[in-house]
């Protein structure tokens, strides 16, 4: 091992890490926004609404990553009216295609976690809300929505670390990400082992910080709840697809 | 009907590949995720120690970066190694030993997770009882735990089974002639990017589909003996 290496081009890397975390942090923004609806949708009891999220969320769900972005990058660009499109100089970039991509998996993903969540309320809670006289949007605002977010703070903090995970695949479309990065430098240097090492390091310290991040969230958000509740085990497994 | 230009057989024959792949992996990772609870659950420090970093470790860095840390980084540890003995050849790991050697890696860190709980789940009576019938801590393991912890884990073992078979696309970025590579060689002769990629992402969404439906029979059979409650 030649650490010199890895400090003669740490700042490189910390410079693709800021990349990494734009990216997880965009998506996992418009990934949420875009849940919402999904995930009410595929909460409502209504065949016909229920049938268009449950489709989306099993294609991104039951498809690689990896996959996803090709066809953003490279399949979009295959139809004439989407390279005259105006959108095109934004499609054409790895960049914009990349977070196009994390945005929509990780929508898939957190969707479903909002179901689950959803769909795990007590009944109880749910009858008073109504017994109370509250109509149905009300009752979503103030008291299912606020209720789901609590419960899926661990499980969207799973969906992150994922997401912080997947976002090394933006690498494979010349993306200068973490990953990225390591792979240029490598293919000057030739020292694989010194600067993977490295960045997987990174990685690592940076999925510390979202796990401690979402620790705190959900000692805040949960709080009334911390009466001597028994511990539960962390789910080891990814969510299932 | 959608035109392959006569791409289809090259498809299947990815596919063949990432389904090798994908069982190589379960295998080792399997093997590795009974070895880590084992450790994890042991009464011996170091051990639980090592199970500890090697699950961090790898739950910790992205997929990619193992694959890609097992292709080059075992490739130059060889040769590192192979030198020491005198021997100065080119040594390259291949595609496929590297894919499986990484996702098996990546599998079995979860795994050990997964068969912790399962282990953990098993009351300490029916050991007890084992032990009252005068049976040995072998035939205790291989006749009362062990085919509990095969149902228990079962569900968790599945959902990481599904995860794998999406990774192993991540494999066709160090050259392994996979569904992934193939869809990217038909791709580059036909400058149909989007027919190919869907093309390969209904594939795979077949394979998850089937997978899906092989792991609910083995979880109908290994639950078989319990009462539906």
């Amino acid at each position: 091992m030649d650490f010199g290496v890895i400090i003669e081009h740490l700042p490189r890397l910390l410079k693709g890490a800021l990349t990494t975390l734009e990216l997880v942090l965009i998506s996992g923004i418009v990934g949420s926004l875009l849940a919402l609806p999904i995930g009410l949708a595929r909460h409502s009891h209504r065949g016909w609404l229920k049938a268009l999220p449950y489709a989306y969320i099993f294609f991104f769900r039951g498809t690689p990553l990896l996959v996803q972005i090709f066809l953003v990058y490279y399949g979009v660009s295959q139809f004439e009216a989407v390279r005259e499109s105006a959108l095109w100089p934004y499609l054409r970039e790895p960049y914009w295609c990349a977070l196009l991509a994390f945005s929509l998996n990780t929508a898939a993903y957190s969707a479903e976690i909002l179901r689950g969540a959803l769909a795990n309320i007590p009944r109880g809670e749910v009858e008073a809300a109504r017994v109370l006289g509250m109509g149905k949007r009300l009752k979503y605002r103030r008291i299912l929505l606020p209720r789901a977010f609590g419960m899926m703070i661990p499980s969207f903090g799973n969906e992150i670390i994922l997401m912080l995970k997947g976002s090394a695949l933006a690498s494979t479309i010349t993306l200068l990400d973490l990953t990225g990065m390591a792979r240029t430098i490598i293919a000057r240097t030739y020292t694989p082992i010194e600067i993977f090492v490295a960045a997987g390091a990174i990685y690592l310290l940076m999925s510390m910080a979202v796990i401690a991040l979402f620790r705190w969230l959900e000692g805040r958000h949960n709080a009334h709840l911390a009466i001597a509740r028994p511990h539960t085990a962390r789910s080891a497994a990814q969510p299932s697809a | 009907m959608i035109d392959l230009q006569g791409f289809g057989p090259q498809l299947w024959a990815g596919t063949l590949i990432t389904l090798q792949l994908a069982c190589a992996s379960l295998a080792l990772g399997i093997v590795l995720g009974l070895g880590g609870a084992a450790a994890k659950l042991s009464g011996i420090g170091p051990l639980r120690w090592l199970a500890n970093g090697y699950t961090t470790l790898v739950r910790g860095v992205p997929e990619l970066l193992t694959v890609l840390i097992i292709y080059f980084g075992a490739t130059a540890a060889l040769m590192a190694l192979a030198g020491l003995f005198g021997y100065d050849a080119y040594i390259e790991l291949s595609p496929f030993a590297a894919g499986v050697t990484a996702l098996g890696l990546t599998f079995g860190a979860y795994a050990t997770e997964v068969f912790r709980g399962a282990l953990r789940a098993i009351p300490h009576g029916q050991r007890e009882a084992g032990m009252v019938l005068g049976m040995g801590r072998r035939r205790i393991f291989l006749c009362i735990t062990l085919p509990q912890v095969w149902r228990l884990a079962l569900p968790g073992l599945g959902n990481l089974f599904l995860v794998l078979l999406k990774d192993t696309a991540l494999v066709s970025v160090i050259g392994l002639e996979d569904l992934m590579r193939k869809a990217t060689v038909a791709v580059g002769y036909t400058k149909e990017p989007f027919l190919f990629y869907l093309c390969a992402a209904f594939i795979y969404l077949t394979l998850t589909i089937v997978a899906m439906v092989g792991i609910h029979l083995l979880e109908q059979r290994a639950n078989r003996g319990l009462a539906r409650s």
